[in-house]
């Protein structure tokens, strides 16, 4: 069976989370569902589309699987 | 990362390369124009490995539903075996995957169904060929771009095109393993092969345009001009000597 050009295997892990902190160049730190805190950044099409986060905003925030306490954010929430 | 095999691994992959090809051998028997469905073809294919103790390697891989891939003349590769008779004329692609005791074989064969028209039995002559081409540059020291090229000029001498969709693989403890053996590319580019590496190495030939796309049931490629395809492929080991095939009935 041949290979498939895109074999997706590193993909992140997308949890929800609420912002807590808001840290400089464009850091925050958000608080995840099971309690952990974790270090977030905003991803690039966030940045792109104007999309502003603010502390208290609920958003989806994509761990990396090598850093569970590192991630990008990815989605605000309405 | 690429994972080299010992000897002894190399033995048991030598196991399912066995099962593999007696399937296919068989399964290729049994074509009968106008009779034979791409079903039956794959019903044979789950009792032949069963009979040699083998696990067929696709049923539930990435959710594949059968245990063969059986695909006619413009479906490129990842046919569902259905109820389709196959006809005189046609050309079927058999594609087997076999594990043993935890090792993979994967191999496939492009079969005549009947007697095929003279440009057909080209596509199938020279996609062979471009196999053995691809195959004789497996040594160690080449490189994977070694492999992918050779296969992509043989092809492209002869007017056909090289399906860039989809490639090669390593193969070993799991069906798809790196590296990725593209059918087309730079000589000299990718990974350097070494002795205890085992690959698959399976061109996939248009006789038309390259291009191609998947059918609604997610897994039938078929060509975009609707041109016939044909593949084959074999898994070989990497020793001092050359390349070793695997997927033989022969004993050494």
């Amino acid at each position: 069976m041949p290979k498939p050009k895109t074999s997706d295997k590193e993909r992140g892990i997308q949890v929800e989370g609420r912002v807590t902190e808001k840290l400089p160049n464009a850091m925050f730190r958000v608080e995840l569902e099971n309690g952990h805190l974790v270090l977030g950044y905003v991803g690039g099409k966030m940045r792109m589309n104007f999309i502003r986060i603010l502390e208290g905003d609920r958003v989806l925030i994509e761990l990396s699987p090598y850093d569970l306490t590192r991630g990008r954010i990815i989605y605000r929430y309405k | 990362m690429i994972l080299l095999k010992s000897q002894s691994e190399i033995e048991k992959m030598r196991l399912s390369g066995r099962a593999v090809a007696r399937t296919l051998r068989i399964m290729g028997e049994a074509i009968d124009p106008g009779k034979t469905s791409t079903a039956d073809l794959n019903q044979i294919a789950e009792l032949v490995m069963a009979e040699m103790g083998a696990r067929p390697a696709f049923k539930g891989y990435r959710g594949y539903p059968a245990a063969a891939c059986i695909s006619v003349n413009n479906e490129v590769v990842h046919g569902i075996p259905a109820a389709r008779i196959l006809q005189e004329g046609d050309i079927v692609g058999l594609d087997v995957g076999a594990c043993i005791d935890g090792y993979y074989a994967d191999a496939a064969w492009t079969y005549p169904v009947g007697t095929v028209s003279s440009e057909t039995q080209r596509l199938m002559n020279v996609t062979l060929e471009s196999l053995w081409q691809g195959i004789a540059q497996a040594k160690d020291g080449n490189s994977v771009g070694d492999i992918s090229h050779a296969v992509q000029r043989y092809v492209e001498k002869n007017g056909y095109s090289v399906v860039k969709d989809l490639s090669g693989h390593g193969i070993g403890r799991a069906l798809h393993e790196d590296p990725s053996i593209s059918n087309f590319g730079k000589a000299g580019s990718g990974e350097r092969l070494k002795s205890g590496m085992t690959l698959c190495i399976e061109p996939m030939v248009n006789m038309g345009n390259w291009k191609v796309h998947s059918l609604s049931d997610r897994w039938t490629i078929v060509t975009d001009d609707g041109s016939l395809s044909a593949h084959y492929e074999h898994t070989v080991a990497i020793s001092r000597d050359g390349a070793v095939i695997l997927t033989t009935e022969d004993e050494t």
